[in-house]
Formats: structure tokens, C-alpha cells, sequence
């Protein structure tokens, strides 16, 4: 089954990157270059996961999943942090914001895909 | 061909790409800082642009990069949290570090080796940042061990996901893992209410541990109350998983790591193994009853629970409905059905094309502008009617084609923002060479140029850059002692003007020493001892080859290279460079160069039975001369009056060596020609032909560079024409009847 994934990251590299890594996996991907666009673009989609990159401009990963999280039908939808740290302390204000999940930078494509079956199937 | 299509080679040129763009945005938010700006954002804004290189460099395994950039990062971090503010000292540190992140950005592109010294100096210089503001940096090496940059072609070990947490040393050594034969785990599992909260699914566990192999999953329902007392939002369910697999008790944990913290949960080895007992993932709050509760050998059969079992096989997605009908009440998502299309993916605001394929289109726009002079001038001798539809249908054509031609050009054009990056930094770095204080100020740094010219002017820039530091500002003590404010400032501007860019580098400094100037060039011999010269000409001197005003040589700017080959690389551009100084205000230098090398609106005209081009914009206004139009100054100068004044009139065909000068001016048409820099002139010719679009075509490096012709051009008949460059004739022209200033050797002789 076909998974349609929306991926905000302000780095064209990184978006890149996951969409290397999951369009050959069968992955549907969109993608938003901040908080404030993936909202924009969160409004046309249902998608299956979020991915979210924390340091970003106009509005940042933490107000991003508190914006996703304060609309009704998204209040379950499995949202990963993409972090450079693992620090436990990042972990756990992600989490406290209402995210499902993270994935440290840098990631290998198989461990983004795992990551995003263990959230979503 | 191969390396081409390698997807990861492509994004890694892309993220260089995109690093310049980062490293730009740190420099903007630097120089901001430096100006006082205090907008949190700023600093954001400087974090998330080395957060951002860090981030891509540790996915292409780019190590140097990432150290330097974490370390960096760090101390901007401390600058963000209130916790160190960045004060002159540290901002010139931080220019330093965003000078050596992009040089350490090129080095990775390029392979090349990396400046170890310079990144040890530059460290210690962060470090010491940080020493000021106490414990930070124990912090830094702790949190630099958390940071392992890993290329993506590594296959890593789940394990890695973690920080090296406290469940990573606990794991059984290799000898305990059978590794053909199948270990068993007994696996218990209580979601709490928090764990719905944050979008995870107990069913997407399941369904990971089942993948890793044979799997019983056993539901306990016994919590779960009557439905009229059934709270929705809480968690009444748990699990008891059985999982034969080959894989080590890291992975299965894997599998909870998102919800640690957030369930109760054990994971053992059901087979009678000694170090089996122990739970592995101490870190969950598995309680002391549960864990007694549990038999430690368990066999085939799973502990049943009083209540109804539900003893379900997880085998593949057919177990969806049995599990998620159960009411455990928390906010799940439905299990979404496969979305077959997408709605349209978000735009994309920048394709990245090959410079090659750009040429090429320039190349075949300007086919086509030939191509169509051409057939402009084949249908109009013809003899249609200009109302018939062939006629009209060319004159859209002619639109279309302009329209064309622009849009093309827009393509190649560039903000000359990175430009003037680059000349800030090498603002810092002579200023720090030569020990003056030195501030930059740009403006206009969204001119755009074509791509081609910002290259080509890099090198000129510098040059004038360094001039004006070195030898443009006075020292400090000069300074204070001429009543201005310690620090000098260059002034870096660009403009559009009339079709042309205008790109100024001016100082406050005291302007040129036009005696000793004078006194320099004719000790070189450059000027007849007796010569008296204008002031501008005095300040043109310093476009004489091999001049140098410096007495003392410094390493910075007396590289034997002058501003002759400053003017001339302009002049390759198309360009013209002018000076203008005030003594003890400074000196402004001014280049103008076309929007394009491409095409070039000119004016067509005959001499001599010659066709020559001259560009447009010089062109003020066409006269016809009377004879009592024209003055002789002297023998071989003669000047035309043009309303209010005078103008020094030259015979174009003269000039170029196609005729003798003429006698006779009754009738003449003139040209009158002024440039940027205020100097003005009237040309004879024969006639004005046209006023068209014409395609530069270079003339090759192998053709002598005569005086004047800048360019050719191919005209609509198939003819070739001459492009000139006006202010070069008449600088040549001046030099030959007027002052010995200039003789000939100051033209295009490259």
C-alpha cells in the first residue's frame, strides 16, 4: 500500500534526500520548505506521516507539530522529528510537543523507511 | 554518463549548491549582527544556516565539515539562548569561522586538502568564546560524541538510533545469540494514555515485530470495562507477544523505542538461558509484581489470561480489523486507505539547469534574431505591402523575438549579491593584513548581472577592493589626525543605469596624491617632464601599465599588478572603469558594464563605406553639421557647438584609418556621444542605417586587438559589421591630437 508521507525540512538537500529515499520504496511524498508552508500544504493532503525537520524559519518544527496537533483530524497522525542530535532532552521536547517518533540525522534510507512503518504501517 | 544519473551525486552538487546559498544567509545574518540588529531572528537565522551545512555534510560523510560546523554551531547556539552575547570580539570571530565554514565548504566539494591549522586556530578561538561563559564547554565535548557523522551508504546497526543509551551495554554479547537457530522472546506490552497522544499506534508495533519472525500475539482484554463505563480516551489493552526470531534483543526494542517511556514493557528470552532473565531494556518501568508475575519459563503454549483471549497470529495486515475494533478508546487513526494519486506535490520554485544548455539556447536565440533580420530585410525588398498579413505576422514575429531574447538573458542574470560577499571578506582579510579598521558597506546587492560578468569581475573587484583598503584609506593615526572617525569605510554599490549596470567602489580615504602620482610617472617615463596635466588625467594615470603608487610594496596589493589590468578586464566585459577622487574625502572608482555579452542595441552607420555598430546608449542625439557649426581650436582639433557648448568633434573615418580627415563639414551627420563618466564627443559619419538588436559575437583571441572595435556582429544580410567601443576611440582620439597623457599603449593592446 501506497504511503503518502509530507516531509518539511528548510534544507533542499534534506528534502532531497527523503525523497530519494522513499519514492523508490513506493512512497508517496510531499514536501514544505518550513512550518508555515507545510501547514499551506497540509491542507490539500492526508498524509499517512509527518516529517519534520526542528530548526526552521517562520515557524519551527515544535510550533509546527502543535499546529498539526490542534487540528481535529490530525491529532493521531504518526509525526517523525528529524533530529541531528540525539540528545534525550530534544527527544523528549518533541515528544512533549506531540510527536510520534524521531529520526537522527543523518539517516540511511532503510532506517528512515523502518522508521516510518513502525509509525505507520 | 553514469555518475550523471547517480541520484546521491546529484543531490550532493546540489547541496553545495544549496550551501552557498546557506553560507550567503550567515554572512547577510553576520553583518546584520555587526550592524546591531537584534531581531532573535537574526541569530536564528545564522543558527539554522550552519545547523543546516552541518546537517547535509554529516549525510555525505563530510567529517571536517561537520566537526567544525557542530563546534561552530554550538557557540552561536549559546548567543541564541541569551546565555553569551555576541560582542565585537566574538562577531569578528564568528566572520572568521563563516569565512573558514566556506572555505571548508569548497575544500569538501573539491576533494581538496583540508587547512587542519587554520580549523585548530579557529576552535581554540570558539572555545575561548565559550570559556567566558563558564561550564559551556563540557557541554561541547559531550554533546560532540552524540553527533556521529555517518556516510548514508552505511548500513547501520540499529543500535545507533540511540545516543549509546543505557540499554546499548547491556547487550548480549555476540556468543549468546544463536545465530542459525531461532531465539525466543516473551514480549509484554501495556500502552499508557500517553502514547496514543503522541500518534502511535500499538498495531504498527505488532505489525514490526512480526516482521522480524515468527510471532503469536496474545490480547488482553481483561481491563477492559462494560461499554456504558468505558472511558474512550483510555488505554485498556495489553499484549503479550511471543516472537521467535534471529534477531538480538536491540532490534525488538527498536521496535518500542518511540514509546519508551510511555508503556510498560518487558522483553525476555523465554528459552532457559542464564543472562535470558535479565531485562534488557532496564529503562522501562516495568514493575515488580508484573515481572514476578511472569513465569521465567514460559513453553509453547502463552500464558493465558482469566479473561477471554484473544490469541491472534500476526501473520500479515489481516489482523487489522480484529485489533483495531478493539474499543481501547484512544484517538487512533483510521488505518488510511492507499491514496492512488497525490494531490499536486508543492511547486517547485527552482529548476537547476546545466550552464551548457544555457549557452547553447543564448547561442540559438541569437541564430535567431540573425535569422530573422534576415528575413525582415528579404520581405521588405520584396515589395509587400506593410499591411499585408506577411508584413504583420513579422512584426509579431520581430516581438516574440525580442521577447525571447530577453527572457533568455533574464536566465543568465544573477543578483550581484555573491559578489559582494566575497569583497566583504576580503575586506576583512586586508584589513586585518595591513592593521587598519575597515568597514564595508554595500548597496544594490540584488543588481542582477549576467552570471558570466559577476565571474569575470570577481578578479577586478578584488583588485579595486584591496586597493582601497590599502592604499585608499590612510593609516588610523592618519585618520584621527585629519579629524575623521577612526574607521575607514569602503563603499561597495550597484545600480542599474540607462541599459547599463554601474558597479562603484569608493572610500573615505584622502584621495589621490595627484602630485606624487604626476612625480611617479615621470620618473617612470610614462609623462614628459614638462607635461601639465588636468587633474583627471593626473587620476588616469593610474591606468597606465606597471604604475603603482605604493612607496612601500605591502604583500597585499603590490603584486605587480596595476590597475591596468583592472581596466583591462573590464574592458573584455564591455565594460568601462572611471575614476573620480577628492583630496582628503577619498577616491570613487566606477565601472559600467552592459546587462549582457550577448546582444547589444546599436546603431547601425556607414563609413566609409564601412558598416559599424556603435551601441545605442552612448548615442545622445544626431546632428547635420553646417560649417559654421564647427571651430578650430587648432590645427587637427576641431570642436562642434551643440547648443550651449562646445564639443570636440573627431571624423569617425578618420579615426579608424579608413580615409583622410575630411575638409569640407557642410552636410556632415555627427554623432553625439556621451559617456559615463561626463565626457562627451560628436563622430562624423556617412549615415545612420538602422537601430537594431545585434548578437556580440567576440572576436577571437587570435585577432590583433585593434583600438576601438570592441565586438562584431552579423547583420541581417549575412553582413559582418564592426561593433565599437566609442569612449576608447576617443580617448585614443584625445591622445593623438590633445595632451601626451594618453598615447596609444593605453588601449586595448591586450
Amino acid at each position: 500500500m501506497t504511503l503518502e508521507i509530507l516531509a518539511v525540512d528548510d534544507s533542499r538537500t534534506m528534502r532531497d534526500m527523503i525523497r530519494l529515499a522513499l519514492l523508490p520504496a513506493g512512497f508517496n511524498v510531499h514536501t514544505a520548505d518550513d512550518g508555515v508552508h507545510g501547514i499551506e500544504i497540509l491542507d490539500g493532503i492526508e498524509p499517512d506521516a509527518i516529517i519534520t525537520d526542528i530548526n526552521m524559519p517562520r515557524m519551527d518544527g515544535f510550533g509546527f507539530i502543535d499546529a498539526v496537533r490542534g487540528q481535529d483530524k490530525h491529532r493521531a497522525t504518526p509525526i517523525l522529528v528529524l533530529t541531528t542530535e540525539a540528545a534525550p532532552e530534544l527527544k523528549a521536547r518533541a515528544r512533549d510537543a506531540g510527536a510520534t517518533g524521531w529520526i537522527v540525522k543523518p539517516f540511511d534510507p532503510s532506517k528512515l523507511i523502518k522508521a516510518l512503518q513502525m509509525v505507520a504501517g | 554518463m553514469s555518475e550523471s544519473n547517480d541520484p546521491m551525486a546529484e543531490i550532493r552538487a546540489s547541496f553545495f549548491i544549496e550551501c552557498e546559498e546557506l553560507l550567503e544567509a550567515l554572512q547577510d545574518g553576520l553583518q546584520a549582527l555587526d550592524d546591531g540588529d537584534e531581531d532573535p531572528e537574526t541569530i536564528n537565522v545564522v543558527f539554522r544556516a550552519v545547523h543546516s551545512i552541518k546537517g547535509g555534510a554529516g549525510a555525505f560523510g563530510l567529517e571536517a565539515l561537520v566537526r567544525f560546523a557542530h563546534r561552530f554551531e554550538t557557540v552561536l547556539d549559546e548567543v541564541r539562548a541569551g546565555r553569551m552575547s555576541p560582542e565585537s570580539d566574538a562577531r569578528k570571530i564568528f566572520f572568521q569561522c563563516a569565512d573558514h565554514l566556506s572555505d571548508l565548504v569548497r575544500i569538501s566539494r573539491d576533494d581538496g586538502d583540508l587547512p587542519k591549522d587554520e580549523t585548530a586556530k579557529l576552535l581554540a578561538s570558539l572555545d575561548g568564546l565559550l570559556g567566558e561563559t563558564g561550564a559551556a564547554e563540557e557541554e561541547v565535548e559531550e554533546e560532540e560524541i552524540d553527533f556521529q557523522p555517518a556516510a548514508l551508504s552505511f548500513d547501520l546497526d540499529l543500535g545507533d538510533e540511540e545516543d549509546g543509551g543505557p540499554d546499548l551495554p547491556d547487550l548480549p554479547a555476540l556468543e549468546d545469540l544463536p545465530s542459525s537457530s531461532d531465539t525466543g522472546f516473551t514480549i509484554r506490552f501495556k500502552p499508557d494514555n500517553d502514547l496514543f497522544e503522541t500518534g502511535n499506534e500499538p498495531f504498527h508495533m505488532l505489525r514490526t515485530l512480526d516482521e522480524l519472525g515468527e510471532c503469536t500475539v496474545t490480547c488482553h482484554l481483561d481491563e477492559l470495562p462494560d461499554f456504558d463505563t468505558l472511558v474512550p480516551e483510555q488505554s485498556y489493552l495489553s499484549w503479550t507477544i511471543e516472537l521467535k526470531t534471529d534477531v538480538d534483543e536491540a532490534e525488538i526494542s527498536a521496535a518500542f523505542e518511540f514509546v519508551e517511556g510511555l508503556c510498560t514493557l518487558s522483553i525476555e528470552k523465554s528459552d532457559a538461558s542464564g543472562d535470558a532473565e535479565e531485562p534488557d531494556v532496564p529503562e522501562q518501568p516495568v514493575t515488580e509484581a508484573e515481572a514476578e508475575d511472569q513465569p521465567k519459563d514460559v513453553d509453547a503454549a502463552p500464558e493465558i489470561p482469566p479473561l477471554a483471549p484473544v490469541d491472534e497470529p500476526v501473520k500479515d495486515e489481516r489482523p487489522e480489523p480484529e485489533v483495531t475494533s478493539q474499543p481501547d478508546g484512544a484517538a487512533r487513526p483510521k488505518a488510511s486507505p492507499p491514496k492512488a494519486s497525490s494531490q499536486a506535490a508543492a511547486a517547485k520554485s527552482v529548476v537547476r539547469v546545466d550552464l551548457d544548455r544555457i549557452e547553447r539556447l543564448v547561442n540559438l536565440v541569437g541564430e535567431l534574431v540573425i535569422n530573422q533580420a534576415m528575413l525582415s530585410q528579404s520581405l521588405e525588398s520584396s515589395g509587400l505591402s506593410p499591411h499585408s498579413d506577411a508584413m504583420n505576422g513579422l512584426e509579431e514575429f520581430q516581438r516574440l523575438t525580442r521577447d525571447i531574447q530577453d527572457s533568455v538573458m533574464m536566465i543568465r542574470a544573477q543578483p550581484v549579491k555573491s559578489l559582494f560577499q566575497r569583497m566583504s571578506r576580503i575586506v576583512r582579510e586586508a584589513s586585518s593584513a595591513v592593521g587598519k579598521d575597515v568597514r564595508l558597506n554595500t548597496e544594490g546587492e540584488s543588481t542582477e548581472v549576467d552570471k558570466t560578468v559577476i565571474e569575470r569581475l570577481a578578479d577586478p573587484l578584488t583588485h579595486m577592493i584591496r586597493n582601497a583598503v590599502d592604499h585608499g584609506l590612510e593609516s588610523s593615526e592618519d585618520r584621527v589626525a585629519a579629524g575623521k572617525p577612526e574607521q575607514g569605510q569602503v563603499n561597495l554599490t550597484a545600480a542599474h543605469r540607462s541599459g547599463r549596470v554601474v558597479i562603484e567602489v569608493s572610500d573615505d580615504g584622502g584621495g589621490i596624491n595627484r602630485p606624487k602620482v604626476l612625480q611617479i610617472a615621470m620618473d617612470k617615463g610614462l609623462v614628459p617632464a614638462d607635461a601639465s596635466l588636468s587633474d583627471t588625467e593626473i587620476d588616469n594615470l593610474l591606468f597606465l601599465p606597471g604604475f603603482s603608487t605604493a612607496s612601500v610594496v605591502s604583500d597585499l596589493s603590490g603584486r605587480g599588478v596595476g590597475m591596468d589590468v583592472v581596466r583591462t578586464s573590464i574592458q573584455a566585459l564591455g565594460g568601462r572603469i572611471s575614476i573620480a577622487s577628492t583630496p582628503g574625502a577619498g577616491t570613487t572608482f566606477s565601472i559600467s558594464l552592459p546587462l549582457t555579452l550577448a546582444v547589444l542595441d546599436g546603431m547601425v552607420v556607414q563609413v566609409a563605406d564601412e558598416t559599424l555598430v556603435l551601441p545605442l546608449n552612448v548615442v545622445i542625439e544626431t546632428l547635420t553639421l553646417t560649417n559654421d557649426d564647427v571651430e578650430m581650436v587648432r590645427p587637427g582639433a576641431n570642436v562642434v557647438r551643440v547648443r550651449s557648448g562646445f564639443v570636440p568633434l573627431f571624423d569617425l573615418g578618420k579615426e579608424l584609418g579608413y580615409r583622410d580627415p575630411i575638409e569640407d563639414y557642410q552636410g556632415s551627420v555627427v554623432l553625439l556621444i556621451a559617456h559615463e563618466d561626463g565626457s562627451r564627443a560628436a563622430l562624423i559619419i556617412d549615415s545612420i542605417q538602422d537601430q537594431r538588436q545585434v548578437v556580440i559575437k567576440g572576436l577571437d583571441d587570435s585577432f590583433y586587438r585593434a583600438p576601438g572595435i570592441a565586438a562584431a556582429t552579423i547583420l541581417g544580410d549575412g553582413q559582418i559589421a564592426l561593433i565599437l567601443d566609442t569612449s576608447d576611440i576617443i580617448s585614443n582620439a584625445i591622445g593623438v591630437g590633445g595632451t601626451a597623457a594618453s598615447q596609444p599603449s593605453t588601449g586595448l593592446t591586450a
